[in-house]
């Protein structure tokens, strides 16, 4: 018990150095880092929002709309199908999660079945002569769906945060439906949350220039149009298009788009298309030359400019009156693509970097002065033992930085809370093993044999303590949100290292002192 | 070496036991105290729970007016704005109710009350939260702190005998709900690092109460032929000294943290000052008492105990009945 095998010595200096090495590098600023050279190990504490300022935006994926939308769509495609196969119906109408409609005469109904099918493959469609018909989405094709949309919205959200050129974003999900953007430095997100606000769906869509938009805006729709409101809004331009549904071409063929000028300095965006939406241009243009086609973003018309001629370059430009900004927008948004779904924000928290740093400041202070006052403490309580206790604490505090460095987990002002708290019970390892040594002593025991107990005795102790620790800061990573999450990290590692420290450390220490200089009594 | 200080020299021997029936009176009030704190007046809940937008803001010309500034902000037509002084002279803290619709209405609350305050302001911190964000906050907490104490009771049920577990969840349970009157007596906000703090009094609390449990266990086979009452003294008399100084150092910590660590720990360092103080009293007064009720057999040939992961067996002791066991020597197992 009081001899140490010698590459368990190595073992335990090699890991308080490596503690040592790794946590280094926090003391020193990245520009001082950078001049290093390669070899020395330069990762920091990577710190959260709170601490170093910025934005954190928690949005969620509107799937909801989406859905709605799916089935206001599938109901237009049943009703086609009925018109088709010349069945009669009644009350056809989205309801809930699903279609529903009645059925006037009972034909043949398999064959109906068939063709409701045959529009979708993901439907579960049932139908009665007598009573209400249904039809609906499949709840694992919804799922998935689902699933692919968030993954499709967090690579969007991705491209259009690296197009404003925000440094070292962190995008993530959370949750099933939810997505976690994190914006070092970002002071102000109301751009990002703008462009984020946007689908971005893009279509190019034929005016049907014989309906009129009164008529339409009194309920005369024609079949197979769409009523549209304009983006711009500048009196003498039309407030609505009747547009045709039938999309002549849509965004995600687009290759590139870019914010230019036209006419000396109208502030315009140019597109690209890929060779599939150029012939599907070109075969537009071509065929409709003389008539208007409106360019539509986000079921709002942005202009709705007149063909001259068949457009061939699959090249375009889009004018409508943007500024200098909003054509800049526009582009980056075109360039990264259409969100599935709506987002929407849930949550935003905004930390100014002076906050952040004197975040940093109250926390580090808060820690140094706790660590101070228990070094004093345990020497004060243990003598030389207690020296030891502080050394075992040094390299506690040292193993936690580099834990934390190289594991890249994240800092939070709680997170230092975490730390500061972990100090005061880190040594509680160490009361435990003394007071017990001391028990022993005053039983009668000689002082090798009380050292030798009072570790063995204690051991078990602490680690139903440690354990129990861990068990609840394990729960609070898992189950909790946030500074929870950050608390529960520095906690859990703690609670680790102390364990390594406060016992192997100190033995180390006690067992070499007991070597060198050879005691007749222990001054504890 | 300058001789340690030592401040308990001899074991002393209070009688723990003669005083738990005070104990569970004073807990029993607490405990239901704090219920009805809670029933009646409920807790201040932040934002991160209730929903809602807050504002940090630092003046730069000269400390913050605060009446002044409550003028500014009134009948701004966005519901009851709260103003308070937040550490220095300077910091404000304004709260503004969740306003009705969606995204954009809260961001226009913000730019109304930023307007309103006009120039000499440095807006430091902005937060809005949705209130179905916040809902799930309380439902995870609450099942967080659920889990732990569950996880926590299972762990000691496994470690010691049942007996140990009901007595360890009691008293973290009594801890919890004791912290929680607080948080309601005080009005301290209640937010996502307060929980934090919540769940660490329970792993705090749990951990003073393992530190006895162990000794009791110990001087259960140590000394078969104690009486169960004298026992629990003896126990908890021997760890005393222990006691008083883990929660020193543990407190010193809390309350540096109190004092250095800006204001967004005070409501984390009050919670977790509370907890030391009544982790430490529900061990000596609850925790070890209780067992005099449940009475743990305490047999040694009991089977073996179940150990977590790489850690020593207790071996089972070789102890007929009645006879003095030799001490419960644990097994040298430590790496």
């Amino acid at each position: 018990m009081l001899y140490f095998q010698t590459w368990k010595v190595i073992l335990i200096l090699a890991a308080c150095a490596l503690g040592v090495i790794f946590s280094a590098p926090n003391l020193f600023s990245a520009d001082r880092l950078a001049s290093w050279p390669d070899f020395i190990p330069k990762r920091q504490v990577s710190l959260g929002l709170d601490l170093r300022g910025g934005s954190h935006l928690l949005l969620e994926v509107d799937m909801a709309s989406v859905e709605r939308e799916r089935l206001n769509g599938l109901v237009d495609e049943i009703r086609g199908a009925l018109l088709d196969a010349k069945t009669g119906y009644t009350g056809l109408a989205v309801e809930g999660d699903h279609v529903s409609f009645s059925l006037r005469d009972a034909g043949d109904l398999n064959a109906l079945h068939d063709a409701i099918l045959k529009l979708d493959p993901d439907l579960q469609v049932n139908l009665t002569s007598g009573g209400v018909s249904t039809a609906k989405f499949l709840d694992a094709a919804v799922l998935a769906r689902r699933r692919s949309a968030v993954d499709q919205s967090i690579e969007i959200v991705r491209r259009r945060i690296d197009e404003t050129g925000t440094k070292e974003p962190t995008i993530q999900r959370e949750g099933d439906d939810r997505i976690l953007v994190q914006l070092p430095g970002v002071e102000n997100p109301e751009h990002v949350k703008e462009l984020l606000g946007r689908t971005a769906k893009m279509t190019f869509q034929l005016v049907d220039t014989d309906a009129s938009a009164e008529d339409a805006r009194a309920g005369r729709l024609p079949p197979g149009d769409e009523l549209l409101p304009t983006a711009d809004n500048r009196p003498g331009t039309p407030q609505f298009y009747v547009v045709k549904r039938r999309v002549m071409v849509s965004g995600d063929t687009l290759t590139d788009a870019q914010p230019t000028f036209q006419n000396g300095n109208e502030p315009v965006v140019s597109f690209t298309f890929d060779s599939v939406g150029a012939r599907r241009f070109a075969d537009a243009t071509t065929s409709n030359v003389g008539k208007p086609f409106a360019i539509v973003l986000d079921n709002k018309v942005i202009s709705a400019p007149v063909i001259r001629e068949a457009i061939l370059g699959g090249r375009g430009v889009i004018s409508g009156n943007f500024t200098v900004q909003s054509a800049n927008d526009l582009a980056l948004l075109l360039r990264a693509g259409a969100l599935p779904a709506p987002l929407v924000v849930l949550e935003e928290r905004t930390v100014g970097p002076d906050l952040g740093a004197d975040s940093i400041r109250a926390g580090t202070t808060a820690c140094l002065v706790g660590v101070a006052l228990v070094v004093v403490f345990m020497i004060v309580f243990y003598g030389l033992f207690g020296i030891f206790a502080d050394i075992a604490l040094f390299f506690n505090l040292c193993l936690m930085l580099a834990s934390l460095s190289f594991l890249g987990a994240t800092l939070t002002l709680p997170g230092i809370a975490g730390i500061a708290l972990t100090m005061g019970m880190a040594v509680d390892a160490n009361v435990l093993i003394y007071e017990r040594i001391r028990e022993e002593l005053r039983g009668g025991r000689s002082m090798i044999s009380s050292l030798q107990a009072g570790f063995e005795r204690a051991f078990g102790t602490i680690l139903d303590s440690h354990v129990t620790t861990l068990v609840a800061g394990i729960l609070m990573f898992f189950l909790g949100s946030g500074p929870v999450k950050g608390f529960a990290v520095t906690l859990s590692i703690g609670v680790l290292t102390s364990l390594f420290s406060a016992i192997l450390v100190t033995r180390l220490q006690i067992v070499t002192w007991l070597r060198r200089s050879k005691p007749k009594e222990i001054p504890i | 070496m300058f001789r340690p200080l030592i401040i308990i020299r001899r074991i002393p021997n209070i009688d723990f036991m003669g005083l738990h029936k005070i104990g569970f009176a004073l807990s029993a009030l607490l405990t239901i105290g704090s219920i009805v704190l809670f029933l009646v007046q409920g807790l201040n809940y932040g934002i991160d729970f209730s929903g809602g937008i807050i504002i940090e803001a630092r003046t730069t010309q000269g400390p913050a007016d605060l009446a002044a500034m409550r003028a500014k902000l009134d009948g701004l037509g966005i519901g009851q704005v709260s103003l308070q002084g937040f550490g220095s002279a300077d910091d404000v803290l304004i709260r503004v109710p969740r306003q009705p619709g969606d995204d954009k209405a809260q961001e226009k609350a913000v730019e109304t009350v930023k307007a309103a305050l006009g120039d000499g302001i440095d807006y430091r911190r902005t937060e809005v939260v949705g209130p179905t964000v916040g809902h799930e906050l309380v439902f995870k907490g609450v099942m967080a702190t659920i889990a732990a104490l569950f996880a926590i009771a299972v762990y000691v049920w496994f470690r010691f005998e049942w007996q140990f577990g009901v007595g360890a969840m009691l008293s973290t349970l009594h801890d919890t709900i004791t912290t929680i009157g607080l948080f309601s007596l005080l009005q301290i906000e209640f937010n996502l690092t307060t929980l934090a703090a919540i769940l660490t009094i329970a792993g705090y609390s749990i951990n003073d109460t393992v530190v006895i449990y162990d000794r009791v266990r110990e001087t259960m086979r140590k000394y078969k032929t104690l009486e169960f009452k004298q026992l629990i003294n003896k126990s908890l008399n021997e760890t005393l000294s222990r006691t008083i100084l883990t929660v020193s150092t543990t407190a010193l910590a809390v309350l540096s943290l109190f004092f250095f660590g800006g204001e967004v720990l005070k409501g984390f360092s009050i919670a977790m000052l509370w907890g030391i103080v009544i982790g430490t009293y529900s061990s000596l007064f609850i925790a070890a008492p209780l067992l005099y009720y449940v009475r743990p057999k305490g047999k040694a040939d009991r089977k073996p105990v179940l150990a977590a992961p790489g850690a020593p067996q207790s071996p089972p002791m070789p102890a007929g009945p009645g006879s003095a066991a030799p001490p419960a020597g644990r097994s040298p197992g430590a790496p």
